[in-house]
């Protein structure tokens, strides 16, 4: 018995491998008659295989939830999704260009802010985020670039067009997902890779370090770049040695790191101390230094900010570089962008309602259950309302709590969300919602990932992606059909 | 390297030679108990007092019986010497060090702790007492191995030595002191027979049956065993074959200078042992010093190497 893929129905959304006269797109159709040509018990063969193979390398999962920490294997779909080389090539331009606009518009706000002065955007939008860093101003740090590694999150809604949907520049995650990802399917789908028509994604760690070398205020051949984690309960641990290992860098904790009377920072080795060059800090602004932000703050440096300032080190992302993510700024964006670049967006955002305007706010609150209401802040799809899916009750929340802080909320109309099949249970195809994040690296140059982790709701109808929200993942092909 | 990391992979190794002595102790006291002769008593409880945990016992345990014996020293949370306990050392080491070990050392610790939990119980039960312990030394043997096998000659490599060595040459001496005191707690006539069996469990329960077989090549006496698992030069597991693999390993490392003091200290100590009478209370005084210089060894390693003060100067 096989699938029969003719049943498949996406529902009116894009869906990502089939059309909606039920054939597969030009990427996937290889990826689709394989599928097609094998039987139920071989498809769910192959399931069990991924489930096995993550079980292999994410034993650390379950050993954390016995002893209490929240971490868990996740779900992982087997079918991958798949994207034309020549819509990549767009979008990675795209991301490309914001990148460089948003650490532009950074440098600036540090700076002389002729992005206020010249009415871009109002200042206390500015004044207000609880991401800008007063520390930060004046410090000039190498290629004038504050957000060194991005991850953007993009979708695919109407006819397929992209849309950026937040960008994440303080410390964003998943990277490794997205190499474990391609690694179990190629355990688990190798029939497909032997053709060189699916783009491979594994430099990106070193890319990683050849743009955290680039920053090394030392001129020396090799400087020493070492990986800042908050420990081994962090739900991130397992990509913090993941990279370190990869890039043959050290995996350190703030008590590892001290600041010396020079003003440098060292690491302490069996050797004495050693100058450490540049730190990929894994760990949120407020927490890196205990003499600069939060005195209670075990896990940071004392001193790390002074030694930063002074340029004897670079820190990535650059402290205060959160500013630009921030989901009000993000109405701006393409306004920063053509401010900065004078260039058009390539890449659209997601129709944004700024709760801080007035005549705005009036229209979100008059249409809580059709929008997704944002706090502006937050990660990982925390305190968000989903208008559509949501209760009356969870709406007068909402709307008590636009009212009693409009700056920290904003609004956007309820995408349509594209699909791509996923397999539920045995033999059983159905489509799933997803999104897209590519990472995006920048000092001397800029470096996107071959596509990036997709995020699946495992959930039917859901729209929630994120893994703190039962989201799960799926390999993510470039597919270049011109090679074939 | 991290001062950080070198202290984890160091007691990770200790720790993983520490599991598989308890291994090594219990099976071989297991075997003796059955092959002892007439009018000689001993008791398990002894396993206690070679470990040094008489006090700790105590508070947890009234009865000295064979399966509270097997209980601390197999399973017991509160034993921080226990068998568990020290798994238990050993994967919290390797989780926060995963990124200078084989990738598989983590999976391999995971299946010996997992392994080790469920089957406890085969350990302090009689039956299938021997299969257990079996598969813990095999487990240790295969991350042992692991590491042999494919670990950079480096630093951390210098580690891995330093906890294996100070770990077993410490618990070499506790063997010897444990065989000697058992044969001095006996008179003349019963010291006899009990000398039949027990030496050669000693040399079992280090694996150095068939190596003192073959080096020494006479009959087996408590003076030559002594004498073989202190002074031989070949022998993995003899006191003085640890101390020059540690020589080797500091000599590698930077600044280790009291740690090199500290070892030719031990070096140097030496007692002549020619018949089985000089395994008196003297002798025993002898490896008591050796412990101690052990002790002081390991204190060094931990100074030079693992601790920064303030200044960030490594003490």
């Amino acid at each position: 018995m096989k699938v029969n893929w003719k049943e498949y129905d996406s529902n009116d959304f894009f869906d990502e491998l089939i059309t909606e006269s039920q054939e597969p797109r030009a990427p996937s159709k290889k990826l689709v008659n394989y599928l097609s040509s094998l039987e139920v018990d071989e498809l769910e063969k192959r399931r069990l295989m991924a489930e096995a193979t993550i079980q292999e390398m994410g034993v650390s999962f379950t050993v954390y939830t016995e002893e209490g920490n929240i971490d868990r294997a996740w779900p992982f779909d087997i079918i991958p999704r798949t994207i034309s080389a020549a819509d990549w090539k767009i979008a990675e331009a795209g991301l490309k260009q914001r990148l460089t606009a948003l650490n532009l518009f950074i440098n600036d706000l540090y700076h002389d802010q002729n992005v206020i002065k010249d009415g871009i955007i109002p200042e206390h939008i500015i004044k207000d985020s609880k991401n800008f860093r007063p520390e930060c101003v004046g410090i000039s740090p190498p290629f004038g670039v504050w957000a060194h590694i991005c991850g953007t999150d993009l979708v695919r809604a109407g006819e397929g067009q992209f849309y950026v949907l937040e960008d994440n520049l303080r410390v964003p995650s998943g990277v490794s997902y997205m190499l474990e990802n391609r690694a179990i399917t190629k355990r688990v789908l190798p029939e497909l890779f032997e053709n060189d028509t699916i783009l491979p994604i594994d430099d990106y760690t070193s890319k990683l370090f050849d743009m955290l070398a680039a920053l090394s205020p030392r001129n020396i051949e090799v400087p020493e770049i070492v990986v800042l984690t908050p420990g081994i309960f962090n739900s991130a641990y397992f990509e913090h040695a993941f990279l370190a290992q990869q890039m043959g860098a050290e995996l350190v904790e703030g008590s590892d790191l001290f600041v010396g009377d020079d003003d440098c920072v060292y690491m302490k080795t069996i050797a004495g101390p050693e100058r450490v060059d540049v730190i990929y800090r894994r760990i949120d602004d407020l927490f890196i230094d205990p003499e600069a932000f939060d005195p209670n703050s075990v896990l940071g440096v004392p001193g790390l900010m002074r030694a930063w300032q002074k340029g004897n080190v670079a820190l990535a992302n650059a402290p205060g570089a959160g500013v630009a993510d921030d989901k009000v700024v993000y109405a701006y964006v393409p306004e920063i962008i053509k401010y900065y670049l004078n260039e058009e967006p390539i890449l659209a955002n997601v129709e944004t309602f700024l709760c801080d305007d007035p005549e705005q706010r009036e229209y979100v609150l008059d249409n809580l259950d059709k929008l997704v209401i944002k706090p502006a802040n937050e990660s990982g799809g925390y305190g968000m309302l989903v208008g559509p899916h949501s209760t009356k009750k969870d709406q007068a929340l909402f709307a008590d709590l636009i009212k009693s802080n409009p700056r920290n909320y904003i609004a956007q109309p309820t995408l349509k969300l594209s699909t791509s099949p996923t397999l539920i249970s045995k033999g059983v195809i159905e489509p799933r919602h997803l999104d897209l994040r590519p990472f995006i690296l920048q000092s001397k140059d800029t470096y996107v990932t071959t596509g990036g982790l997709t995020r699946v709701a495992m959930k039917k109808g859901s729209l929630v992606v994120n893994s703190s929200q039962g989201g799960g993942s799926k390999d993510t092909w470039i597919v270049d059909l011109e090679a074939e | 390297m991290l001062s950080r990391v070198a202290e984890r992979i160091y007691w990770s190794a200790r720790y993983i030679e520490r599991v598989e002595n308890i291994a090594r102790l219990v099976s071989v006291y297991d075997n003796m108990l059955y092959d002892l002769p007439k009018g000689v008593d001993i008791s398990w409880y002894n396993l206690v007092e070679i470990n040094g945990s008489t006090e700790l016992f105590h508070e947890r345990y009234k009865v000295q019986d064979e399966k509270n014996v097997l209980k601390f020293m197999l399973e017991d949370a509160t034993n921080s010497s226990s068998m568990l306990s020290s798994i238990k050392m050993v994967r919290e080491n390797i989780r926060t060090t995963r990124d200078v070990v084989p990738e598989a050392t983590w999976e391999l610790i995971n299946e010996l702790d997992i392994y080790a939990r469920q089957n406890i119980k085969k350990g302090i039960n009689r039956s299938d007492r021997h299969t257990f312990l079996n598969r813990i030394i095999e487990g240790c043997q295969t991350i042992n191995g692991l590491l042999a096998g494919t670990m950079s000659r480096d630093a951390t490599w210098q580690f891995v030595l330093l906890g294996r060595n100070v770990e077993r040459s410490d618990m070499t001496t506790r063997v010897l002191d444990a065989a000697v005191s058992l044969m001095l707690q006996h008179q003349e006539e019963e010291r006899l027979a009990l000398a039949q069996v027990l030496w050669s469990k000693v040399l079992k329960s280090q694996g150095a049956y068939l190596n003192y077989r073959r080096t020494v090549r006479t009959s087996i006496s408590g003076a030559k065993v002594a004498k073989f698992l202190l002074n031989d030069p070949y022998f993995p597991r003899s006191v003085s074959f640890c101390f020059s693999e540690m020589l080797v390993a500091v000599n590698k490392l930077p600044h280790g200078e009291s740690v090199l003091d500290s070892l030719k200290v031990l070096k140097e100590m030496d007692f002549e042992v020619t018949t089985s009478d000089d395994l008196d209370e003297e002798f025993r005084n002898y490896l008591n010093e050796l412990q101690i210089g052990i002790i002081q060894l390991s204190s060094n390693i931990t100074e030079s190497w693992f601790s920064f003060d303030k200044e960030g100067e490594a003490a």
